[in-house]
């Protein structure tokens, strides 16, 4: 009864010249019962919708284009990094304070050059075929690793051992259902201890268009996207496990990108094949990784100093605040 | 009388506490001695039978007799047996002296049994356990949406490509690379004579910084252009005159060491400007 409409749309043909149709002004799409002849409507609708849209577009350009220079600069579009809710965390780069403190904490001596990286990969119990071959290739990727297997000790007696043996950082690969899903870093003479959680992990043969292995040469390192206090310790976490002077002949960087929260590591090896182009061809494991837990010192889980818990109640509610 | 009983419940109608299996009969009654349905495991179709069970762990030996068949109340007596292991076995002898001999191996047995998985429980709470942490399937699933997104957004190739040629500018790459660099001459020649002092300053605090490691926070980066520029030309302004004549041989030298070969300008152009003066003017 609410049609109103001369030609019926049952046929699939369509009628043409839609215009010269009229509808109730109180008529909407939704009120046909009838599904297919709903369906049309609705479709028809769309169509004018989007005609609509293209006209006002159109419209729009030629203003732009009639207004020349005189024309408002464009809208940039609204992204989720655009609109991140501002943290009062952010460093600024000039900040001394944030620079004091950066010479005095727990990496001063790596960044100082006192001490070179020497690193610990280890499992949880009972490491399946996977962790065990993602712990290989992530040894090639760190220079002066050494992977361990666990048996089962306990981790607050592998730490005095570390220290006594001269190691500077300890890794522990987490495994659950024959996958490594997390991931314990720790820095080891009382450095502060992460705790992430890891997912997509893609061995070296998982990678499609792969190059060679890596060599032994020592990469670079690339740290993007590290803005709050929170973001820089976890980088300087992350430089600290890479000698400090890059041999640059081996044309290898690990990147560790920071988007949103979930961090991506990336292992390439570049080629400078112009002043204005480089390519970049993947080798080496590909993981991203989700910070749950810092702690001040290292690995202890009943009487360690939270520096920071993922709480999800506080921290996830809002779409657009990120931590690092 | 318990043939009744098990000539009844056993073979032919319904016993609650059984459970049929392929192979097997098995008896779920808590007072059963082997865990099988048997005519003389069946503590309902025995009028005098013993078990062995353990509560908070210590055993108790569990007895039923004729006599207290009619009070199911009384039915079951229990004995605590001691801690001892072998007093325990001892005791299990004292209290079913003249039992049949059946069941009083097989209490021993059980009894056995019991007593191991007693001590492997304790050895276990003194090693690290496991903490199962339950996984909420929607969180999980809206960390991976997240994640993928925030792949998509990230847009790894482009940046660390970025940042490369970020540091390539920045001349942390020393001598390494020999880039003619034409695009930025006609921009640089404006500000010739200005930087050449800046320059020399720049270079210095420039070699300092050579391998270092660099936080790049990839948003703000609005300064660092303006070095660039100025860096950039003095080295244009010596590879100009030199590099028509010399980058081929540089390039020659170079290409060892990059991998795939990097092919420069095959040959030298040199272009000569002639002003047309016609010999008849």
């Amino acid at each position: 009864a609410g049609e109103g409409s001369g030609p019926v749309p049952g046929d699939g043909a369509g009628p043409p010249a839609p215009e010269r149709v009229l509808f109730p002004p109180t008529f909407s799409v939704s009120e046909i019962k009838n599904k297919q002849r709903r369906h049309f409507m609705f479709l028809r609708w769309k169509q004018q919708q989007r005609k609509e849209k293209l006209a006002l577009k159109k419209k729009r350009r030629k203003e732009r284009e009639a207004l020349g220079d005189k024309a408002p600069p464009k809208a940039v579009p609204k992204t989720i990094e655009n609109q991140r809710v501002y943290d009062e965390t952010t460093v600024d780069p000039n900040d001394e304070e944030v620079a004091f403190d950066e010479a005095t904490d727990e990496f001063a001596s790596y960044f100082n050059r006192q001490t070179v990286p020497k690193i610990l990969i280890t499992t949880s119990d009972r490491p399946r075929g996977r962790t065990v071959r993602f712990c290989e290739q992530l040894a090639t990727v760190i220079p002066n690793s050494h992977v361990y297997y666990r048996r089962g000790l306990a981790l607050k007696r592998i730490i005095p051992q570390c220290i006594a043996r001269d190691f500077t950082d300890l890794i522990v690969i987490n495994e659950d259902r024959k996958i490594p899903n997390g991931l314990v870093l720790s820095h080891l003479p009382d450095g502060p201890t992460a705790h992430f959680r890891m997912s997509s992990v893609r061995l070296r043969k998982e990678i499609k268009r792969k190059g060679k292995e890596p060599t032994e040469h020592v990469p670079e390192v690339i740290l993007n996207n590290f803005t709050t206090r929170l973001g820089h310790s976890i980088g300087r976490m992350f430089a600290a496990l890479f000698p400090h002077d890059p041999q640059f002949i081996g044309r290898q960087v690990a990147t560790f990108h920071n988007q949103r929260d979930y961090i991506f590591f990336r292992f390439h090896r570049y080629i400078f094949k112009s002043e204005k182009k480089v390519g970049i061809q993947e080798l080496g494991p590909r993981f991203t990784l989700k910070l749950r837990s810092l702690q001040k010192g290292t690995f202890d889980s009943k009487f360690g100093e939270y520096e920071w818990i993922h709480k999800r109640r506080e921290m996830d509610t809002s779409r657009r605040k990120f931590h690092l | 009388s318990p043939q009744v009983v098990w000539s009844m419940l056993g073979n032919r109608q319904f016993c609650s506490y059984k459970m049929t299996t392929k192979t097997q009969n098995f008896c779920r009654n808590e007072y059963n001695l082997t865990g099988l349905c048997n005519r003389s495991s069946c503590p309902l179709a025995n009028s005098q039978y013993a078990t062995v069970r353990e509560e908070k762990g210590r055993c108790y030996l569990y007895m039923k007799t004729i006599e207290r068949a009619a009070f199911p109340r009384r039915l079951w007596e229990r004995v605590l047996l001691s801690k001892n292991y072998e007093k325990a076995l001892e005791e299990i002898d004292e209290n079913l002296i003249y039992w049949p001999r059946f069941i009083r191996h097989k209490c021993k047995q059980r009894f056995t049994k019991i007593t191991q998985y007693l001590i492997r429980i304790r050895k276990l709470t003194l090693k690290r356990q496991r903490k199962l942490v339950p996984l909420r399937r929607k969180i999980e699933r809206r960390e991976n949406r997240r994640e993928e997104k925030a792949l998509v957004a990230a847009q790894l190739d482009s940046a660390i490509e970025k940042e490369l040629l970020e540091r390539l500018k920045q001349d942390t790459y020393g001598d390494i690379y020999n880039f003619p660099i034409h695009a930025f001459d006609k921009a640089l020649q404006q500000q010739d004579a200005e930087s050449e002092s800046e320059s020399e300053a720049e270079r210095e605090e420039d070699d300092d910084d050579e391998g270092k490691r660099e936080f790049v926070e990839a948003e703000d980066s609005e300064l660092s252009d303006f070095e660039d520029m100025d860096k950039l030309e003095t080295s244009s302004e010596e590879e100009e005159e030199v590099e028509k004549e010399a980058s081929h041989s540089k390039s020659k030298g170079k290409t060892p060491l990059k991998g795939p070969a990097r092919r420069k300008r095959p040959h030298i152009e040199i272009e000569y400007e002639e002003e047309t003066e016609p010999g008849t003017k």
